[in-house]
């Protein structure tokens, strides 16, 4: 019997990376997925696009576990597109009871004063406006189903601040906002609203050469093990990065019926970063 | 299938009813072994009824009946001689010790100004020195097995000022310091620590509920802050126990350092 078998779960930003991760962590504990992501470049950010291929390795690898799976080609900035892929995936999947608000960028970095306009604005319209729109869009459907539990991805960057980061950390801080009014509101509903605050995690928006850059900036062409020494140095746990079955895992158990009581909850899955 | 902690061997404090029960027998469903701990006898002052060595048999007969090993004894958290004697016990006959579950602790009722010493000294004792005590004694064993998963029991109280309860507020907020203090000299040996905040749980210990009455007609304002958000009085044990198997499973292998709220919400009301 599976941890969250017969439930239907909605992901954005799972063409690939944590989004994908969580897609096929809650499949195989037996949950349909409806899945968007944008599968296109988003301006500013720091590493290549996810791709519409992506997303159909996603669906791949779900349906490889026997589940179903609704995938759309949509982006968390367009309410009507997001409103539409969610809908058609209930009706064609019948339920909705878990909503993993995923999808996000990390942006280029830049000391606040020098932050480019547009960067600012798109990194709030994806990483914060998006995950509104996505419960904007999803509760009316959690409503029916009797309850339900959305899980933001939040970040570190949502507990504490890094310089060169203001529109990400501003946007992630945002969610933490956002959540725990949503748990408010929703409670009565019998929906949780709960975020996860990964430390970094083996995905491509962290290990590449921006990053690597931002965090050494005493080397000129630092490396993947260059990164991971500084990366080690912030969390209190002996580790550079965690792997993005660990943010599925959190995000599993408070999907399931395992946490029916927690809501209003910043998990963090960082190693004791944010204490530090 | 295999088991969400097969193979490993939990500590539990607490653990002749109520809550602790509910972890060992939630543990080794999952696959875990057990070594319990309880007083096991009266608590001066206390409001609901004790803890007796009959709870710690049916303990024992659950998890048992589930296929598991345990090894119960008879001990008070704040005498660290006969823990020592427990741990190692429980540890010789199981093998090795790999999850650890601070759960064991009193509650009194009483408004401020009818706090005795004893109450007091009874209630830190228990809660935050006999925490102290747990990880203490546990903690090398852990580091011999090369890391390990602590869960400490605070509640609510450790988080919010909740009233009428001052002894045990401040024990619960202390539990919560001493979780990241230990979660930070503990992390080189891969240990984590983490804590567990409950709002009420159906347990003996809910028999004091009654006072609460008598206590709020002295300060009607207060009673809001009892209140959960979710649509609910109490919570089951096993959702505590829920948490408490994730914290311990290597499911959540880089958390630490967390207050985790099984809470229905209410710190955030």
């Amino acid at each position: 019997m599976g941890r969250v078998d017969g439930k239907v779960a909605f992901i954005t930003g799972a063409a690939r990376g944590q989004g994908r991760s969580h897609a096929m962590r809650l499949a195989e504990e037996g949950a349909d997925i409806i899945a968007i992501d944008i599968c296109e470049p988003v301006p500013s950010n720091n590493i290549p696009p996810a791709t519409e291929e992506d997303l159909a390795e996603t669906v791949r690898q779900v349906e490889a576990l026997d589940r179903r799976i609704v995938a759309t080609k949509a982006d968390v900035r367009d309410f009507d597109a997001l409103k539409a892929a969610v809908d058609a995936g209930v009706a064609e999947l019948g339920r909705l009871d878990i909503v993993a608000a995923n999808a996000g960028i990390a942006g280029m970095p830049a000391q606040a004063v020098d932050l480019p306009e547009d960067h600012w604005s798109t990194m709030i319209d994806i990483n914060l406006s998006g995950v509104w729109r996505t419960a904007k869009a999803t509760i009316p459907h959690l409503k029916a189903a009797g309850g339900g539990s959305i899980i933001i991805t939040s970040s570190d960057a949502g507990l504490f601040a890094y310089p060169n980061l203001s529109h990400y950390v501003s946007a992630k801080h945002g969610l933490v906002g956002l959540m725990r009014t949503l748990a408010l509101e929703l409670a009565g509903d019998r929906i949780r609203v709960n975020s996860v605050h990964p430390t970094t995690v083996a995905t491509e928006m962290v290990l590449n050469d921006t990053i690597y850059r931002l965090f050494r900036p005493d080397l000129e062409n630092p490396t993947r093990e260059d990164f991971a020494s500084a990366a080690i140095a912030m969390n209190a746990l002996p580790i550079p990065w965690v792997e993005p079955v660990d943010i599925s895992n959190a995000v599993l158990w408070l999907a399931s019926d395992e946490s029916r009581y927690v809501t209003g909850v910043p998990l963090p899955v960082d190693a004791g970063a944010a204490v530090k | 299938m295999t088991g969400r902690v097969e193979g490993k061997v939990a500590f539990v404090t607490g653990a002749a009813r109520g809550q602790g029960r509910s972890h060992a027998v939630r543990l080794a469903e999952e696959g875990a072994d057990i070594i319990a701990v309880d007083l096991c006898g009266p608590v001066p002052g206390l409001q609901y009824s004790h803890a007796t060595e009959e709870d710690l048999q049916e303990t024992v007969r659950q998890v048992e009946a589930l296929d598991r090993r345990i090894v119960a004894r008879k001990a008070d958290v704040r005498d660290r001689a006969a823990m020592k004697a427990a741990i190692d016990e429980g540890i010789a006959e199981l093998g090795h010790l790999d999850i650890v579950v601070g759960n064991a602790g009193i509650c009194i009722l009483a408004p401020w100004d009818e706090v005795t010493p004893e109450v007091w000294d009874e209630t830190i004792s228990t809660n935050l020195t006999g925490i102290w005590n747990t990880v203490q004694l546990t903690a090398p064993h852990l580091i011999e097995a090369g890391g390990g998963s602590i869960i400490l029991t605070s509640s609510a109280a450790g988080l919010k000022g909740l009233p009428f309860l001052t002894p045990y507020v401040a024990s619960k907020f202390g539990v919560t310091g001493l979780t990241k203090a230990f979660a930070h000299e503990l992390a080189k040996h891969n240990i984590r620590v983490n804590s567990l905040h409950p709002t009420g749980v159906d347990t003996p210990m809910g028999e004091m509920a009654g006072e609460y009455p008598r206590l709020l007609a002295g300060n009607e304002r207060l009673a809001g802050m009892l209140t959960n958000s979710l649509p609910i009085d109490v919570t089951e044990p096993r959702d505590q126990s829920n948490a408490v198997l994730f914290l311990a499973s290597d499911e959540s292998r880089y958390i630490t350092a967390m207050a985790m709220t099984v809470d229905a919400g209410n710190t955030q009301y």
